[in-house]
């Protein structure tokens, strides 16, 4: 179990407790989180799930996969920290997580 | 007439049915809305069915569109496991198989489409099956194991995905198909060849050019597959995969235009005002490629889903979708978008032999549809590019060595 914080574009903070094993993309649709749509389902497939992951946690949260980078390589407003929230894994060492999202996933 | 405060009835609670209510409340509609689902389980998500979930790599939980919690919160009415049967649009009520009567303000019509059946001595036999539904993927997971033999009717992509998720599970795999290739209708000749090679290396046996007599079976149960050769097909389960037909019966009879399913405006709405269709079962138009079609994805159904809640809701209509859709097989992720109409020339990026590469269908030197093998970087840019219709210049783009970004940005 972690607890992670999604932030919507327009600031709005969700806090909620995400079960191990789902990814973060999992814990905003589970938690009826606005602001990441995921129209694949987590197949990394669609890119709309992008999100901001705070800079102390990049290292926790791992990498980008080539498949992800190259995915994200066309995303919109993308940045360093940006990442697929459907393959960010969640595990007890992700307590505490922020991720942001950005303007829009389409 | 409709009583007042009846709200949005949604026919329908699959990806499409599901997403629109969805959709309604986050744009802001506070009027009632009401989803009536024939299955007995709240909206979930077909494709893993035949993907991660039928590996086991995905449980039941992950496939729900949205958790049960959902819906009361968003104070959704989530009527499960029953059927409307028919709709009067003069009276504005949808009647259901019980006889009950639903009014409504706004109808969605969001009945999907149902898996097309053979129509063949032994089709009837246990063991004869679609993968259409959660129940049925339920039904060849039990099926699937070493050692047993699933026979697919069909080389599309819910069969070819079906062979490789019983592989994945250790059982054998035998393709029957009536042409003389795979993906006829979906793909192009090259990727057909590609998937038949990269099956067969992964030990499915295909049988091409087949016309099929029926099904043998034993005690109720199928045991094989007879050909018009005579051959028959050892199996233990035979899953048919030969296309989907629109449940577009609830507008017909109801008098509103249908041709390959329910004729629908870039706003999702039927000629009738108050009626608009989603989904799989609409025949919607394309833009750009100047015709109308109806689609069969996820990609579509949300599209869709968007555009009439977003009618309804009084809010700007959302931004046009290039159309896309996707397979998974053993380690391969097929991404596909746009279509490939009126096009002159195939353009192939990457090395197939490596198994990653794009086949580009070209106008002139507009991109018109992409299929990207293990490529996303090749299908996100042609998803911009399509939807563009920015000229791009060819030599660049089938040499590797130029990136995406370059391609798309010359």
């Amino acid at each position: 179990m972690a607890k992670i914080t999604y932030v919507e574009f327009n600031g709005k903070e969700h806090v909620v407790d995400v079960k191990t094993g789902l990814s973060v993309m999992e814990g905003a649709v589970k938690n009826n989180i606005p602001g990441i749509d995921a129209d694949c389902g987590g197949a990394c497939a669609c890119a709309t799930c992008h999100v901001y992951v705070d800079e102390n946690w990049a290292d926790k949260t791992g990498s980008q996969s080539a498949m992800e980078e190259s995915m994200l390589d066309f995303a919109e407003n993308v940045e360093p920290n940006s990442r697929l929230s459907c393959q960010i894994k969640v595990t007890d060492e992700l307590d505490g997580l922020v991720v942001r999202m950005p303007q829009s996933q389409h | 007439m409709s009583e007042p405060g009846a709200g949005v009835v949604i026919v329908g609670g699959g990806h499409a049915g599901g997403s629109a209510a969805a959709f309604l409340r986050q744009y802001g509609y506070e009027g009632r809305v009401t989803i009536i689902g024939e299955e007995p389980i709240a909206p979930y998500q077909r494709p893993p069915l035949s993907k991660a979930w039928l590996k086991g790599e995905a449980d039941a939980d992950s496939l729900m569109l949205r958790p049960e919690s959902f819906y009361a919160e968003k104070d959704i009415a989530l009527r499960l496991a029953t059927k409307a049967v028919s709709l009067q649009r003069s009276a504005k009520i949808v009647t259901l198989e019980t006889g009950e009567t639903v009014p409504y303000e706004t109808l969605i019509i969001a009945t999907g489409a149902r898996a097309r059946r053979l129509n063949l001595p032994g089709a009837d036999l246990d063991g004869v099956q679609v993968l259409r539904s959660a129940a049925d993927a339920e039904v060849l997971k039990l099926a699937l194991g070493p050692g047993k033999r699933l026979a697919v009717v069909g080389g599309g992509y819910i069969g070819l995905e079906a062979a490789a998720s019983a592989r994945a599970l250790g059982a054998e795999a035998v393709v029957i198909e009536a042409q003389t290739r795979i993906l006829t209708r979906s793909s192009c000749e090259m990727l057909s060849s590609f998937f038949t090679d990269y099956h067969r290396a992964r030990g499915v046996v295909f049988e091409l050019d087949a016309a099929i007599e029926g099904f043998e079976g034993e005690g109720g149960h199928v045991t094989g597959v007879r050909l018009d050769s005579g051959r028959v097909i050892p199996c233990d389960d035979a899953v048919v995969g030969i296309g989907i037909i629109p449940n577009d019966e609830l507008a017909r009879d109801a008098g509103l235009e249908c041709a390959n399913g329910v004729v629908v405006d870039l706003e999702a709405r039927t000629a009738d005002p108050t009626v608009f269709a989603i989904g799989d079962v609409t025949h919607r138009p394309m833009p750009l490629y100047d015709r109308m079609l109806r689609l069969e994805s996820v990609a579509n159904a949300l599209e869709q889903a968007k555009q009439a809640a977003a009618a309804i809701a009084g809010r700007p209509p959302p931004t046009p979708e290039v159309t896309w859709n996707w397979s998974d097989q053993y380690d391969i992720k097929l991404q596909m978008a746009g279509m490939p109409f009126d096009t002159d020339d195939i353009l192939v990026r990457g090395d197939p032999a490596a198994a990653k590469f794009a086949v580009f269908h070209l106008k002139g030197d507009v991109i018109r549809a992409v299929e990207a093998i293990n490529a996303p970087a090749e299908f996100m840019a042609a998803r911009q590019l399509i939807g563009s219709q920015k000229p791009i210049d060819r030599a660049k783009l089938a040499n590797t060595t130029v990136s995406m970004k370059e391609v798309a940005a010359s």
